[in-house]
C-alpha cells in the first residue's frame, strides 16, 4: 500500500525528518532525561508497546490510516489565522495562529488520541484508559473510542471534574466511564497515578493512552510523534503566508504535548526561537504555581527523569494553575532536555496574565481561546513588546475556550 | 545487625519460610510504627519492611494509600524513617527500607545508603528502579554494604526475571499478581510458576508478596516460596482499631497467624 497522493503526513513526518539527537536514546533518554522508574510488571507492556510502535511508523497503511482520520475526522490541515488587531498589544509584531482550536473536539489533544487508538487496535487491546486534566484528553479519548468500538474509563480528579464540570459531561455522552479521583491534590498528577494502577491489574487487555509528552519511555516519543503535525504542517503554511520562518514559536506548556507538536518541526531552524509557557498561577513568590521547568528541579515523577516541583526530600508539590491543562508539577523530558541544551527558553505566566490574554483575543479578534492557550498568548504579548514589529511569532492556539466558560463567567462575574 | 542471608539460613534449617512485614514510617503515628513493627517480630516476624512514605504511590492499593498519607499528615520525614529503622532492627529482624525512587534520589543515593547502614538497617526494595537504572544505587548500596531487592511480576519473561535477579542482594521479590498491593481473598495463581520462573534463572532466596494477609495464604505461600510478604493486612489491623493499644495487639494476633501459617 502506498500513500494516497495529496496525504498530509508522510512517514518522515512522523518520525521527526532526522534532526540529529532528537530521539530519545534506546533507554528512553533525552540527554539525562526521560527513562523508564515504574513497576517491573508494566515493562513488558512498555516495550510491547514500544515495539508495535516502532513497526507501526513505518508501516504505509498505518500512516495512511492515520493521515485518513486527520484529514476527513480531526479536520486537518488546520489553518493558521493572522491576528492584526491582537498584535496591537503584542508591540506590533506579526501574530500568526495555528489553529489547533479548529479540530475536532477542540484542542490539539485530538492527534495524539487517533494515533494511539489506532495502535491499541494494532496491539490488539480492546479497552483504553486515560488520565485527563482540563478534560480535553479525556474527551479525545471517548471520543477516539467511540468511532473505532473501544472501551473507555477516563481517570480525572475531583477538583478538574468540578471546574470543568461541561467535559464530563461529554465524555459519559461519548460512551465512557469518568472515575473521580479523590486522594492525593484530586488533579492531574493524582489521576495519572490512578490510572496506572488501573494499567498493571489490567494490562492485558487495556491500552493507556498517555496524553502527554511525559510519562516512562516510549510515550513522549510516541506522543511527541503523533502531535509533530502541528508544526509540520504550520512550517509549511508560514513559510507561504510570509515567505520565510517565524522569528519566534510561542505555546503553553503543562505536560508539554501541545508545545513539543508545534516545537519539533522547527527545532532543526536555527534562527527560530522557541519559547515555552508554564502556568505561574498565583505568582511563583507565592508558591502556588505550576511553573516546573523554570521553578523545578531535577527529579522523578510518572515514571520519568524530568524537572519536578518537589520539596527537599522529593515528595511531590502540588501545582496551582486557573487552568486544569497546564495544573500538573511535572513537565516531558524531552523539554526538560530542550530547556538545558538552551534550544528553547520556558517562562511563567500568571493566572492574572493568561485572563487578561483570553479576554483581549475574545474582543480583538472574535476568538475565545482555551485557558491553556491563553498562556501562549500573554507571552506572545510580552515577547512581541521585546522583539518589536519585525518579528513574526508563530502561536499554537492549542485549544478552544467552550469548556472555560465556567471559570470565565466567575472570574469575569460575567 | 540481623542479616537477611543469616534470617534465611535460619528458616531454612527451621523447614519454613521466612514472614516478612510491612508497615511505612509515621504510621500510626511515628513511635506507634516503631511500637507495632516491634510488636509484629516480637509475634514472629524475621524481616521488617519500613515504608518511606511518598506523595505518589503509584504501585500501592488504598490501605497503604491511606497509611502513607496519614504518615505524610504527620510529618514523617527521611530522618524519621532512619529513626524507625533504628528502633525497629533492635528487635533482632532484618530491617528494609521500601521506598520509591524519588526520595532517593532527591536525598542523595550515597547519603541514604550511608544513613541506612548507620541506622541498622539491611537494605531496601526499590518497587520502581528497574535494571536498566538501577546501576548507581547498586554501586553505593554495596559500598555500605547493604542489600538491594528488586521485584519481578508474573508478566515478566524469563530474560526480566534473569537481568532482575542479577540486580537483587537477600532475596528476589515476586510480585503474586498483576495489580497493586492490598489484601485479596485469594493468593495469585500465578505466583506458584512466577516462583518456579526464578528458581530457573536464580539461588537467591524468593519471596512472594501482594494480596497475602491470612495465615492460610501464608501457609499456602509457604508451600512454594522462601517468604511470604504481608503488608496491607497489618495496615487494616492498625486502621480498624480504636486506640493504639488494641491496635497493637491486633498486629500482633495476626503476625502470631502468620508466623504460624508459613510453619505448617
Ligand atoms: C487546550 C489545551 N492546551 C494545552 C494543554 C496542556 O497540555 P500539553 O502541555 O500536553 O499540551 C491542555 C491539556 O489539557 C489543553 O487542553
Amino acid at each position: 500500500m502506498t500513500i494516497a497522493e495529496g496525504s498530509l503526513i508522510t512517514a518522515a513526518d512522523l518520525v521527526g525528518g532526522g534532526v540529529a539527537g532528537d530521539d530519545p536514546d534506546d533507554r528512553g533518554r533525552f540527554g539525562v532525561f526521560g527513562g523508564r522508574f515504574v513497576p517491573e510488571a508494566l515493562i513488558p507492556a512498555l516495550d510491547e508497546v514500544a515495539k508495535i510502535y516502532a513497526e507501526a511508523k513505518t508501516d504505509p497503511a498505518f500512516i495512511s490510516e492515520f493521515d485518513h482520520l486527520l484529514r476527513t475526522y480531526a479536520g486537518r490541515p488546520t489553518t493558521i489565522t493572522e491576528v492584526r488587531r491582537f498584535s496591537e498589544v503584542a508591540g506590533g509584531a506579526r501574530v500568526l495562529l495555528k489553529r489547533e482550536d479548529l479540530t475536532h473536539t477542540g484542542a490539539h489533544k485530538i492527534n495524539n488520541v487517533l494515533g494511539q487508538a489506532l495502535l491499541t487496535k494494532r496491539l490488539g487491546k480492546t479497552r483504553v484508559i486515560a488520565e485527563t486534566g482540563a478534560g480535553q484528553h479525556g474527551v479525545a479519548t471517548a471520543t477516539a473510542c467511540a468511532l473505532l468500538g473501544l472501551e473507555c474509563v477516563i481517570y480525572m480528579g475531583e477538583v478538574d471534574c468540578e471546574r470543568q464540570a461541561l467535559n464530563v459531561a461529554r465524555m459519559k455522552l461519548l460512551g465512557a466511564r469518568v472515575v473521580p479521583v479523590g486522594n492525593g491534590s484530586r488533579t492531574l498528577k493524582d489521576a495519572i497515578n490512578e490510572a496506572f494502577r488501573d494499567w498493571v491489574t489490567n494490562v492485558d487487555t487495556t491500552h493507556y493512552l498517555f496524553g502527554t509528552v511525559a510519562g516512562p519511555h516510549p510515550f513522549p516519543e510516541i506522543v511527541r510523534d503523533f502531535a509533530r503535525i502541528i508544526g509540520v504542517e504550520a512550517r509549511r503554511q508560514v513559510l507561504e503566508l510570509t515567505g520565510g520562518l517565524p522569528d519566534a514559536v510561542a505555546a503553553a506548556v503543562g505536560g508539554g504535548s501541545n508545545a513539543i507538536g508545534i516545537f519539533h518541526a522547527f527545532i532543526g531552524d536555527e534562527g527560530v526561537a522557541l519559547h515555552g509557557y508554564e502556568a505561574a498561577g498565583h505568582g511563583v513568590e507565592t508558591g502556588e504555581h505550576a511553573c516546573t521547568l523554570t521553578e523545578g528541579s531535577i527529579g522523578v515523577l510518572h515514571g520519568s527523569r524530568t524537572y519536578v516541583l518537589q520539596d527537599d526530600e522529593g515528595q511531590t508539590i502540588e501545582s496551582h494553575s486557573i487552568s486544569a491543562g497546564l495544573d500538573y508539577p511535572g513537565v516531558g523530558p524531552e523539554h526538560a532536555w530542550l530547556k538545558d541544551t538552551g534550544r528553547a527558553t520556558y517562562h511563567g505566566i500568571t493566572d492574572a496574565e493568561a485572563m487578561e490574554a483570553f479576554s483581549i483575543l475574545a474582543r480583538t479578534e472574535g476568538i475565545i481561546p482555551a485557558i491553556e492557550s491563553a498562556h501562549a498568548l500573554a507571552g506572545t504579548m510580552k515577547l512581541g513588546r521585546e522583539l518589536g514589529p519585525e518579528a513574526t511569532i508563530l502561536v499554537n492556539l492549542s485549544g478552544r475556550g467552550d469548556k472555560d466558560m465556567g471559570t470565565a463567567m466567575k472570574y469575569f462575574n460575567l | 545487625m540481623t542479616t537477611l542471608q543469616t534470617v534465611f539460613e535460619k528458616a531454612r534449617a527451621d523447614r519454613r519460610a521466612a514472614l516478612v512485614g510491612y508497615l511505612p514510617a509515621g504510621f500510626p503515628t511515628k513511635d506507634g510504627a516503631i511500637a507495632a513493627a516491634t510488636a509484629m517480630v516480637e509475634a514472629g516476624c524475621d524481616v521488617i519492611e519500613i515504608g518511606l512514605p511518598y506523595s505518589d504511590p503509584l504501585m500501592d492499593g488504598p490501605t497503604i494509600q491511606d497509611a502513607v498519607h496519614r504518615a505524610l499528615v504527620n510529618g514523617t520525614r527521611i530522618a524519621d524513617v532512619m529513626r524507625t529503622v533504628e528502633g525497629v532492627a533492635k528487635s533482632g529482624a532484618a530491617v528494609l527500607v521500601m521506598t520509591y525512587w524519588n526520595p532517593i534520589d532527591r536525598y542523595g543515593a550515597e547519603r541514604f545508603a550511608r544513613d541506612l547502614a548507620n541506622a541498622g538497617g539491611t537494605g531496601t526494595i526499590t518497587p520502581d528502579l528497574t535494571p536498566e537504572e538501577a546501576g548507581p544505587w547498586r554501586e553505593v548500596s554495596a559500598a555500605s554494604g547493604i542489600d538491594t531487592v528488586f521485584l519481578v511480576a508474573p508478566s515478566s519473561p524469563d530474560e526480566r526475571i534473569q537481568a532482575v535477579a542479577e540486580c537483587c542482594t537477600g532475596f528476589v521479590y515476586a510480585a503474586s499478581l498483576m495489580g497493586v498491593t492490598g489484601a485479596r481473598t485469594s493468593v495469585g495463581a500465578a505466583a506458584e510458576g512466577l516462583v518456579k520462573r526464578c528458581r530457573a534463572q536464580t539461588d537467591l532466596p524468593v519471596c512472594v508478596g501482594l494480596g497475602v494477609g491470612t495465615g492460610a495464604q501464608a501457609a499456602e505461600v509457604a508451600g512454594y516460596a522462601d517468604g511470604v510478604i504481608v503488608g496491607s493486612a497489618f495496615i487494616r489491623r492498625l486502621l480498624d482499631a480504636p486506640d493504639e493499644a488494641s491496635g497493637l495487639s491486633a498486629v500482633r494476633e495476626l503476625a502470631s497467624e502468620l508466623a504460624a501459617g508459613v510453619r505448617a
